[in-house]
């Protein structure tokens, strides 16, 4: 009985060493895992990620524009706001018609699970990438602005006049559609944020949270498990990848 | 040029006002080939389109032309597939009209587009899902069939071929005009669209357009020959546009009714019906009343007896239909979207109010563009080939008897 015991305590620190190794080798190659999400270059885009922002409107504040500028900036846009100029972000201000509450909230491309402009455009130049951003294909938009009829959110913009200055990271020009890619230039390097993200902490609201809504760990898929959010134009059921906490 | 009118072959010489209708049409067409190369160069900056308003006027000309394009061409299936001769007789006619006003529609289009140059992306690249890419493959079948059955129609021994054809195309037209108005139907997250009605409807606004057009023209046709045309066909053929005008006001009139039952759809129709300013107006005195209630009442008073009559009021269905693409397209965009129903919106970028739309001289230019090449194609080739709707009365004898 007592050989049996030692046999025991013996298999059980071996076991132990056993997990040992095995952890110290694998950690790192999870690690390294980690560190693969900012892909290489000519590394296409990966469905085990999904690219999502969650706006909480309560922390986002009246008048404040900072999440619009930052934008512009980033994208090379004017931040003129006449009919024709191109918004890819804008600040919303809703009141409820009942109760007279009234929000301010960042409205931008949704990037949906299911975009509707990516069903109606005819050339396949509306397009979502593996891991869920939706873009406009440069070379093969025809700029028929059937995309912007289609988009319940008002999302996209059509250039109206030749464009200079712009920023070589993101190619805009006359005749195309375009809307917010969710700073894909930054997430592609693996900066893993967003313009308006950024200036959303700087301007000390942290309103608006970007994230990988696949990572069970990652904050964003925290928040969306212990918090009620909400898809705009939910009943459309498009899967937004954005949603927003406090509406 | 000897003089002579050889195709038409009756009247007198009328080659100066050929001449000279060729040369409206093609100073319009100058125009219009100005305005897109101007629209090229500084972008669609000139236009009265923007981010709210973006299909405009050229839109409204190209639906109509496409929409009225494949209804003309009802004339000829009602010849082919349903055996009328009177109908048969003007089949070549229809055809050409319906090739003519097709290519007319799309050209608008695709001079509208933010990057014309890139037509061939459009043809190569095909996203299946795409109503508007299946459309362009409608479109294309479009001008194989019906140039095929024209060749049917047109050489006596491809006459056999005519009904099969003629079959084909009636029910690719059919598909089409489906495709085309689901464009609309299929726009899910807007009021004014978002209706499996716009099928149906589309194809009852083309079978209306199509019959209104044909009938101005083969009334230019008859009075440019000094031709009467027995007054039991223009009977006939009124009806038949009667019954029509009659079937796309009760189509209007559901999908108005089935919006005004849905409470969420109550503010779009009190924008249509009642507070729309202009797209109000375009609606009832245009659509309605110019392009509905008084061509019918035209059409069924004593006076339809008269060829003149009946030409008033085909025209006027056409000038109601382009109010009614007007209204279609332009009013289901004025109308903002709701992101958030139940709440009031605002910011700088328009959202929650009525967006203005005022077309510039590019616009309206690109959209006569559409007209114009369907009038230069048509006239061009009723004049060197035979298109000209002849009866022969005695054999229509027994078709005119039976009513």
């Amino acid at each position: 009985m007592k050989e049996a015991t030692n046999l025991n305590e013996e298999r059980r620190e071996l076991l132990k060493a056993g997990a040992l190794v095995a952890g110290s080798t694998l950690a790192p190659g999870v690690l390294l895992i980690g560190v693969a999400q900012a892909r290489a270059p000519e590394e296409p885009a990966s469905d085990r990620v999904r690219w999502g922002m969650v706006i909480d409107v309560n922390k986002c504040a009246d008048g404040c524009n900072a999440c619009v500028t930052a934008c512009n900036e980033e994208n090379g846009l004017s931040g003129a706001t006449g009919p024709q100029d191109a918004q890819w972000i804008r600040k919303l201000h809703i009141r409820n018609l009942s109760t007279g509450v009234e929000i301010s909230l960042p409205m931008l491309c949704q990037h949906c699970e299911h975009p509707p402009c990516v069903d109606v455009c005819p050339t396949g130049a509306s397009m979502k990438r593996a891991d869920g951003i939706v873009l406009v294909d440069r070379h093969t938009c025809i700029g028929c602005r059937y995309c912007m009829m289609a988009c319940p959110y008002k999302a996209r913009s059509f250039v109206h006049e030749p464009l200079t200055d712009q920023n070589p990271e993101v190619p805009r020009g006359k005749g195309c559609v375009e809307s917010c890619t969710f700073c894909v230039q930054k997430v592609d390097r693996g900066e893993n944020t967003t313009a308006c993200v950024e200036a959303c902490n700087a301007a000390g609201h942290k309103a608006m949270i970007f994230g990988d809504l696949k990572d069970p760990n990652s904050e964003i898929a925290q928040i969306l498990k212990h918090h009620k959010t909400t898809e705009v134009r939910a009943d459309l059921g498009l899967n937004t990848g954005v949603r927003y906490q406090g509406i | 040029m000897n003089g002579t009118s050889y195709a038409l072959g009756v009247g007198e010489d009328k080659s100066a006002l050929f001449w000279t209708l060729l040369a409206l049409g093609g100073l319009v067409l100058l125009g219009t080939l100005y305005a897109f190369f101007t629209l090229e160069h500084h972008g669609h900056a000139l236009t009265g389109m923007d981010n709210q308003i973006v299909w405009g006027l050229p839109h409204v000309f190209a639906v109509f032309l496409i929409v009225a394009a494949s209804g003309v061409l009802n004339v000829a299936s009602i010849g082919s597939v349903f055996g009328k001769k009177v109908y048969k007789a003007r089949a070549p006619l229809s055809g050409l009209l319906a090739l003519a006003m097709m290519v007319g529609g799309l050209a608008v289009l695709v001079l509208d587009l933010g990057r014309p140059e890139r037509l061939t992306v459009a043809l190569t690249h095909y996203n299946f899902k795409s109503i508007f890419a299946l459309n362009m493959i409608f479109y294309n079948g479009f001008f194989a069939i019906v140039g095929l059955y024209l060749l049917t129609l047109m050489d006596r021994k491809l006459s056999p071929w005519s009904k099969p054809l003629g079959i084909l195309a009636f029910l690719w037209r059919l598909a089409l005009t489906t495709a085309t108005g689901s464009i609309f139907g299929f726009i899910v997250a807007r009021a004014g669209f978002n209706s499996a009605l716009y099928a149906p409807m589309f194809i009852l606004y083309s079978f209306t357009y199509g019959m209104a057009v044909f009938m101005v023209v083969q009334s230019i046709m008859y009075k440019w020959n000094d031709i009467q045309v027995d007054a039991r066909i223009l009977a006939k053929m009124k009806n038949l546009l009667a019954i029509f005008i009659a079937a796309s006001l009760y189509f209007t009139a559901v999908l108005h009714l089935t919006n005004l039952y849905y409470a969420k759809q109550w503010e779009f129709e009190r924008f249509i019906l009642l507070e729309g300013g202009v797209y109000t107006w375009m609606f009832w005195a245009g659509q309605v009343l110019l392009g509905g209630v008084l061509p019918l009442i035209l059409l069924f008073s004593p006076l339809a007896r008269h060829p003149a009559t009946v030409f008033v009021a085909a025209l006027l269905v056409i000038l109601g239909g382009h109010c009614q693409m007007y209204v279609t397209i332009i009013g289901g965009q004025a109308f903002p979207l709701d992101l958030f129903p139940g709440w009031a919106e605002s910011s700088s970028f328009y959202d929650g109010q009525i967006h203005p739309y005022t077309p510039t001289i590019w616009e309206l230019l690109l959209g006569l563009g559409g007209i114009a090449i369907a009038f230069l194609i048509t006239t061009v080739a009723v004049r060197v080939l035979g298109f000209l709707p002849q009866d022969d009365l005695k054999a229509l004898e027994p078709e005119l008897k039976a009513g």
